[in-house]
């Protein structure tokens, strides 16, 4: 028998915000977190603006010990933060270091797009290029390799079920809470630790500023680069963080009586093959159509049941794309569309952290019952005028039932889920 | 440089890598750097680079194989400086 999945934990750092209360305020407030970022425009890049977390590397003998301290990276100590976070806001216990008990029943996915390559480039390449392979030293492989981010973790949080990293570009972290789901559904797991991490550091950044999708018209101004659904935007702004949730089957969050953030009720997977319309680089229309569509079949809802939908909106040209597709896949007039706002007009595009930094957005939206604006959205596309009613431009309370989340990423891959609130009679 | 002093030098050089901080206080010679510190035995890489950059010394492959007690390390980085 499938199981019912929920989240019971969150964890996020994120540009302008270390923890989920920050991060809560962060959206309430409609306050930019995106900043000037000298690195970028001494490197020459064209878009010298970026979101950019602060302060995540201090306090950290909350989460690690200092051996530990001495073989992670970037990438690990911000997935680790929002785990670690994720973990004790549903009320689990970190394990002690010491202990032999492993948790047999849990696991993690942790995803990422483009890895540590700040390690690779100043550890790694330096050493080889002028053959000093000794000087790599003992922590490069742990540090540089792929799963990096959901071995640390696993470590410690001494988790003994599936426990790997997954990529998918911009919807890594959307699919790897999507595949978390799937495998506590089909009972291989009770508990998933979810989500997804990028690092700050401008080789990440680099390759997009090289292909001219970054935001670059607005580098004195930063607080307005990050315009998705607008008609000035100019591309997406880059950022960095982690966002991580806690799944678990719904009778063993009960039995240990968790609190209950939603629960997970469609999700739908998909690529377009490059093909009608789709490329490496954009979206097939049809895909997008088909995994919101194959969502909300498989979450058993109407269209007219979804409340709110946080779009993947970036900032580039696919936004009116994206709000096109919504409409044709839900069947609903454009002047009918329910509420939506994009997070990235906040904290900038996150890469492969996106997706769960903000799905843990949509579910403190949830909790706290309201809707954060969608920044620099004042001059909206001409596209997506006809939805005009529909784009949250200031924050307004709202009863958030039934909420939807895209993801798309490069390759032509597309993740879509849908939350319901749990009420508590279920 | 005294043999007691290569060994404080050697002592605060595994420090951050001991997980067995209890037994720090009583270091000897005898004292083995991964069953009873319980350093990780991967990390004694980067404990032999450390020491080369201290002592200005290079170890080989295998002179660093045979370093397994606080008196070991000891004796190799004396037999060097």
């Amino acid at each position: 028998m499938l199981k019912r999945v929920v989240i019971t934990g969150l964890g996020v750092v994120a540009p302008g915000a270390n923890n989920v209360s920050e991060f809560s305020r962060l959206l309430r407030e409609g306050r930019s977190a995106i900043t000037r970022q000298e690195d970028m425009a001494e490197a020459g890049f064209n878009s010298q603006v970026a979101g950019s977390p602060t302060g995540y590397m201090e306090n950290l003998d909350q989460y690690f010990t200092s051996e530990e301290l001495l073989a992670v990276n970037d990438l690990m100590v911000l997935t680790s933060r929002a785990a670690i976070d994720a973990w004790k806001d549903a009320g689990l216990e970190v394990p002690d270091r010491k202990s032999d008990h492993v948790h047999w029943d849990t696991g993690a996915i942790l995803g990422t797009h483009l890895g540590a390559l700040d390690t690779v480039n100043t550890k790694l390449l330096p050493n080889v290029q002028a053959g000093k392979i000794r000087r790599i030293g003992s922590s490069a492989v742990e540090q540089i390799m792929l799963s990096s981010l959901s071995a640390k973790v696993g470590g410690l949080l001494a988790l003994g079920n599936q426990v790997s990293t997954n990529s998918s570009a911009c919807t890594t972290s959307s699919e790897a809470i999507i595949m978390s789901y799937l495998r506590i559904r089909h009972g291989l797991a009770n508990r998933m630790v979810a989500g997804g991490a990028e690092g700050r550091n401008i080789f990440n950044w680099a390759g997009f500023d090289a292909m001219r999708v970054l935001s670059s018209k607005f580098n004195e101004t930063p607080e307005k680069a990050s315009r998705p659904l607008s008609a000035t935007a100019g591309g997406f702004v880059p950022g960095a963080g982690a966002g991580v949730v806690i799944l678990e089957d719904l009778e063993t969050a009960q039995k240990r009586g968790a609190t209950i953030y939603a629960e997970i009720i469609g999700t739908a997977l998909n690529s377009g093959g490059h093909r009608m319309g789709g490329s490496m680089t954009a979206p097939n229309p049809i895909s997008v159509q088909r995994a919101i569509t194959d969502a909300v079949k498989a979450a058993g809802i109407k269209a007219a049941d979804i409340d709110y939908i946080n779009g993947h909106f970036t900032g580039t040209f696919a936004d009116p794309y994206e709000i096109a597709n919504w409409s044709t896949a839900l069947q609903i007039e454009p002047s009918e569309l329910p509420p939506v706002n994009a997070t990235k007009s906040v904290i900038g595009h996150t890469l492969a952290a996106a997706g769960s930094i903000e799905t843990v957005g949509l579910l403190t939206q949830m909790k706290e019952g309201f809707l954060h604006a969608s920044l620099n959205a004042e001059d909206l596309h001409e596209k997506i005028l006809p939805y005009e009613k529909s784009i949250v431009r200031e924050r307004r309370d709202a009863d958030i039932r039934i909420a939807a989340k895209s993801s798309f990423g490069f390759g032509d891959v597309n993740g879509v889920m849908i939350f319901r609130k749990f009420e508590k009679q279920e | 440089m005294t043999e007691n002093e290569i060994k404080d030098k050697v002592v605060e050089i595994l420090k951050p890598y001991v997980r067995n901080t209890d037994n720090l206080g009583s270091v000897s010679n005898s004292t083995h750097i991964i069953t009873d510190l319980e350093v990780n035995s991967s990390r004694l890489v980067d404990v032999i680079l450390a020491f080369e950059d201290e002592f200005d010394i290079e170890v080989s492959d295998e002179e660093a194989d045979k370093v397994q007690t606080i008196g070991d390390a000891v004796a190799m980085i004396k037999a060097k400086i």
